[in-house]
């Protein structure tokens, strides 16, 4: 791995990277003086960090990929087979890519980044179009809000992770992700030592941006590997505005100012990304399972092919819900200082309703 | 069971709420589809977490603000008449912590709100295990037929 950082990760950008101060996963505050102390970058005042991938850079050639099996191979899972036979046996299936670890073309939990294609006609010139796909580390990412067990979290620094230690592998993650990013093993994790047979079926694997090589200050595994320099890594601001700046300069288009809610994976593009999405081969998506359960064995395993259509902010309702619930205390504060209830204590001996 | 000296509509009200609460809380796990809830006509909702989590914020609304008027009043008037049975106090704590966990949770899922990975473990675990433990205080006191909260001194 140092090998492959220093023939490509320039010193600047891993400098950069340190000065950042982006270690301390999920500290509260980030190292805002460090930020201050360094000239080139501005202090984020949100200290998330972004990745803009700009496609029209992108070959295709895959280091990348390697890269990212390589840098987190550690991590990947070594479940314990056979898996204990879950109930009801029909509809709670084991998912084992443990066999199937070459697999590079989705996502897998062997393969948290593959390589899309989409060869695309816009304004009479075709264009051939090479994108790194993985999680897409959401400003709100409704995979970290949904979880039950508080096993998928986002750090301050802006990435999302998923705890091999705590996740149960429900799934509910990659349900309600609006690309279906995270992919399931069984036969790994906390669900074993529980009731294996009644809940839980493994664990959630995904693209956690390298956070072992951000903590020290050294930029993930795919985009150090990068020949073409496609992926660049900054605080959220500053990566916006390269990215607009981009688009603008080659008359494209931006893929995560608005996805999902605003996403902190910006993808930089000359062609409309709904042309992209008709073109990319993806089995992810409404309407994917129906597809799967006729497919093959391998692809029946579930959908790991992310779309690139529009996507709504997910979490928005929630949101709106959130001041109702902020304000009902003190609605029933007030409703009970202007005397709701006083006279219906009285109410209450003889059990009459009001 | 004893009547309660405090408006039924109150009790039906509180009762209905932690029901439909467990239920849309219980749902947040993955359990539905795999125990084929989905599948029963008319339950088909209980597979989509949105909706379901949606509910919940709305249920979680109305207990709060129930709980808030309940404790006004109870500083008001009803404390002077009224006493905390054992169980009562005990479940009372419970709630209080269950709704003050739940509003943290409604607080983390804000866009723009980052807490550490280890304060939103605390809260979900303590949303987790307090819900656990109103389950068994109510058994207990439905069990003892003694399931009102408070009685007349
Ligand atoms: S290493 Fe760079 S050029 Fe090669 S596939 Fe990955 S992003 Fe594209
Ligand atoms: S893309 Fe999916 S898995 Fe990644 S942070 Fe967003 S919701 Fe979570
Ligand atoms: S950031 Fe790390 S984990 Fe994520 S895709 Fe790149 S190499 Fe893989």
């Amino acid at each position: 791995m140092a090998e492959k950082k220093h023939r490509t990760g320039t010193v600047s950008r891993r400098g950069f990277l340190k000065a950042l101060g982006v270690g301390s996963a999920g500290a509260l505050v980030p190292a805002a003086p460090a930020l201050a102390a360094q000239e080139r970058v501005p202090a984020p005042s949100d200290g998330e960090l972004a990745t803009l991938l700009d496609l029209s850079k992108c070959i295709g050639c895959g280091a990348c990929v390697e890269a990212c099996r390589e840098s987190n191979a550690d991590k990947f899972p070594e479940p314990v087979k056979p898996f204990s036979e879950m109930l009801p046996s029909r509809r709670a299936k084991p998912e084992d890519w443990s066999d199937l670890r070459d697999v590079d073309d989705r996502l897998t939990p062997y393969n948290w980044l593959f390589l899309q294609n989409a060869q695309v006609e816009y304004r009479g010139e075709s264009f051939d179009i090479n994108i790194p796909r993985r999680c897409m580390h959401c400003q709100n990412p409704p995979c970290a809000n949904m979880c039950p067990f508080g096993a998928a979290n986002k750090q301050v620094n802006g990435l999302t992770r998923i705890s091999p230690n705590l996740c149960m592998g429900g799934a509910k993650c990659r349900t309600v992700c609006p690309w279906h990013i995270p992919q399931r093993q069984s036969g790994v994790g906390l669900y074993r030592h529980l009731m294996p047979r009644l809940a839980g079926n493994g664990v959630m694997y995904k693209c956690d941006r390298c956070y072992q090589l951000l903590d020290k200050g050294e930029l993930p595994a795919c985009i150090a590997v990068c020949p073409e320099n496609v992926q660049t890594i900054g605080p959220r601001a500053e990566i916006v505005a390269r990215a607009k700046a981009l688009a603008e300069e080659m008359n494209g288009f931006v893929y995560g100012l608005e996805e999902n809610g605003g996403t902190n994976t910006l993808y930089v593009s000359p062609v409309p990304f709904g042309l992209i999405d008709q073109a990319i081969d993806k089995d992810s998506g409404p309407g994917a399972d129906k597809k799967l359960r006729a497919a093959d064995k391998a692809k029946a395993l579930g959908p790991g092919r992310p779309p690139m259509g529009p996507v709504k902010d997910v979490m928005a309702d929630e949101t709106n819900l959130a001041t109702a619930a902020f304000i009902a205390p003190v609605a029933g504060i007030a409703a009970g200082v202007l005397g709701l209830g006083s006279k219906l204590l009285n109410t209450g001996e003889d059990g009459h309703e009001d | 069971m004893k009547t309660r000296p405090y408006p039924a509509w109150i009790s039906r009200l509180f009762i209905f709420l932690v029901a439909a609460l467990s239920f849309t809380g219980l749902t947040q796990m993955p359990l539905a589809k795999r125990y084929a809830l989905t599948t029963i006509p008319g339950m088909a909702w209980t597979g989509d977490f949105y909706l379901v989590h949606k509910i919940h914020y709305v249920l979680g609304a109305m207990l709060l603000f129930l709980a808030a008027l309940a404790a006004v009043n109870w500083l008001k008037g009803w404390g002077r008449t009224l006493r905390l049975t054992g169980l009562g106090a005990a479940r009372v704590a419970v709630v209080g912590g269950l709704l003050l966990s739940g509003l943290l949770r409604v607080y983390r899922n804000l866009p723009g709100v980052t807490l550490d990975p280890a304060y939103i473990l605390t809260i979900e675990w303590a949303h987790l295990i307090l819900f656990m433990v109103l389950g068994v205080l109510a058994l207990v006191a439905l069990m003892r037929g003694v399931s009102a909260y408070a009685v007349r001194k």
